[in-house]
């Protein structure tokens, strides 16, 4: 359920860059002011650990599918919260280098989805509420079933949610979120009893590890509502001031010809060097973007406004702007591929 | 998710790629990362009914792949099997989205295809840049990077460690797969009890093998700092890199250049 890059808007993708990258600066302050410095090699470690196991595939019974673990409520109980995300986030970053899970712009939508509602709402609001000190083992396993279920609930619905407000995909939010979440319950369910019993196992073999981590001063506390009303006050500044800018400039090429001329619009080309520049006024047809119309409708609604405009600007395309793009797409590719052979030839020549 | 074995052998093959000597592999770590991020936020800026638009920004791939003598082939791989859950919910735009946009000679599109279309080169080019800048700069330059555009150091630490290990850890791991395997016949998967207790194991050797790496840093002056003699020097070169990238970026997002292309090819044309 890795969110991609290809899925979100730029507002959506650094508004949660600046979530989760807020979360993590605040998360490894927080580690410095109250932890030792032996965590630093032990979360690394055990980010090592998770991202090895997540790479066994085993079988899920009754159906013969493979699954693999996700592992985010594991770290969360061994290291903590903060050290837990810090290391999740690690995770993550790596996965989006190497196997290109979701991208980079979405790696702040990815943390906040997966690393976020692990370690700062279902492992303290859930896990660290039904797990004491001195609970029984039926109760540590019920925690862990309980919290994991919760966090891959809550995950995909943000998933949902940023899909939607990027409105790259035409999901309606009903059918996709029905289309998610049951399937996450299921992915959910069998994280669920593989996180249960990898921490019965870890109970039963090494049990000083869960209980340091339970009497830990520092796994225990958490602020919530201060890292809430911190995320809230991120979301909006970010959130605010991208989507100002992004519907006061909804097409960066009418906000700059619009500087350049003094108007929106230009001309009818009729011959010479105009055609050019006619070329450049057929993109504002050929791709109608969010509310900006003269006379439109007011940019509240960016998606309806998308909507409500797509019917009218299209039409409107002479079938010979479509072949010039197309035209001009293939020459600009093999103009790169020339490119790049005559780098090649060049180099071999060097040699 | 792949099988282990060419998983764990895709992630040495990048991370070998990732110490090659080209110019491309010369520039400054922050200059590559800054220029990959700038890209994928261009790409993704478009509205959702781009499609020619998007085909200028593949130069800076192929470019790219090009220069730093990349094994396209590799890459391309590693994109198709990537997780498809882009596509897996962009495949619903065709479905969705029917009102006829653009009439092609005799064939009706309708948007969902095209914001499908657009939607499958956004993946590829953010993906691929991705890619790319993981097969052109190492790992612990991108740590660097990070170090020096000021992440919290404890993060950037951490995050060494975990890849010095995760070669460790997956090796350890690809033995026990294998001799699980080499012991139960045809079944090709563990079952989730067998997946627990082998990932239990290999969770207790873990931390054994963390306590001991732990102590030898420690007899060895580790304060939670990682000193490195190899300077970050930001040039000239890498400064042109940044800004020559960067500009080619917006010329490509505030002019059509390929609209402007074709039209003067059917002009000399017609």
């Amino acid at each position: 359920m890795h969110m991609a890059d290809a899925l979100i808007s730029p507002t959506v993708g650094l508004t949660f860059c600046a979530i989760s990258g807020g979360t993590i600066i605040y998360s490894a302050k927080k580690l410095k002011e109250e932890a030792n410095e032996k965590i630093i090699p032990l979360m690394g470690v055990l980010g090592a650990f998770v991202f090895a196991a997540q790479m066994i595939n085993f079988t899920i019974p009754g159906t013969g599918s493979s699954g693999h673990l996700g592992g985010g409520m594991i770290l969360a109980i061994l290291l903590g919260p903060y050290a837990g995300f810090l290391t999740l986030a690690s995770v993550l970053i790596i996965q989006a280098l190497f196997f290109g899970d979701g991208g980079l712009l979405a790696l702040g939508c990815n943390i906040f989805n997966m690393a976020f509602w692990t370690c700062f709402v279902a492992y303290p609001l859930i896990y660290r509420k039904i797990v004491k000190q001195d609970s029984q083992p039926t109760m540590i396993t019920f925690a862990a079933l309980v919290s994991v279920l919760a966090a891959m609930q809550l995950g995909p619905f943000s998933v949902v949610i940023q899909t939607l407000l990027s409105g790259i995909s035409d999901l309606p939010f009903k059918s996709f979120v029905l289309l998610m979440q049951p399937i996450h319950l299921a992915i959910g369910l069998v994280e669920a009893v593989v996180t249960a019993a990898f921490i019965a196992f870890v109970r039963k073999a090494r049990p000083e590890i869960l209980q340091a981590a339970a009497t830990s001063r520092l796994l225990a506390q958490i602020p919530i509502r201060k890292v809430l009303i911190g995320l809230g006050v991120v979301t909006l500044l970010t959130g605010g001031i991208l989507s100002w800018f992004a519907s006061s400039h909804p097409d960066g090429l009418e906000w700059s010809i619009e500087r350049i001329t003094g108007k929106s619009e230009i001309s009818e080309p009729v011959k010479g060097i105009i055609p050019l520049l006619g070329a450049i006024q057929e993109k504002s047809a050929i791709l109608p973007d969010y509310g900006f119309k003269p006379g439109g409708p007011p940019q509240t609604d960016e998606m309806q406004a998308d909507q409500s405009e797509r019917g009218e600007a299209w039409p409107a395309i002479a079938s010979g702007t479509t072949v010039a793009g197309v035209v001009g797409s293939v020459m600009t590719l093999a103009l790169a591929f020339l490119i790049g052979f005559v780098f090649k030839r060049r180099r071999s020549k060097v040699r | 998710m792949a099988s282990f074995d060419s998983t764990f052998l895709d992630l040495g093959r990048l991370d070998n790629l990732s110490y090659n000597d080209t110019i491309i592999h010369r520039i400054d770590p922050r200059a590559k990362l800054l220029v990959t991020v700038v890209f994928i936020i261009v790409v993704v800026s478009f509205p959702k009914y781009a499609l020619t638009s998007l085909v200028p920004f593949f130069f800076f791939p192929i470019l790219m792949a090009y220069l730093a003598e990349l094994p396209v082939g590799f890459l391309l791989k590693k994109l198709l099997i990537v997780s498809p859950f882009a596509v897996f919910i962009g495949i619903f735009n065709p479905f969705l989205d029917r009102e006829v946009l653009v009439h092609l000679g005799s064939f009706d599109i309708t948007g969902g295809w095209i914001s499908f279309g657009s939607l499958i080169l956004r993946f590829v080019l953010t993906v691929g840049a991705a890619l790319i800048l993981i097969a052109t700069t190492s790992f612990p330059g991108i740590c660097n990077a990070l170090d020096r555009l000021k992440v919290p150091r404890l993060f950037v630490i951490q995050l060494m460690f975990l890849y010095r290990f995760i070669f460790v850890l997956t090796e350890e791991t690809l033995r026990m797969v294998r001799a699980r395997r080499m012991r139960s016949f045809d079944k090709k998967r563990p079952g989730i009890k067998q997946f627990v207790q082998m990932v239990g194991l290999l969770f207790l050797r873990t931390l054994e093998r963390a306590e001991r790496i732990y102590l030898a840093m420690c007899s060895r002056g580790f304060d939670g700092e990682i000193r490195t003699i190899k300077r970050l020097r930001f040039t000239l070169r890498d400064l042109l890199f940044l800004s020559l990238f960067i500009m080619l970026f917006a010329v490509f997002r505030f002019y059509n250049t390929n609209q402007i292309l074709g039209n003067l090819v059917l002009q000399v044309f017609r």
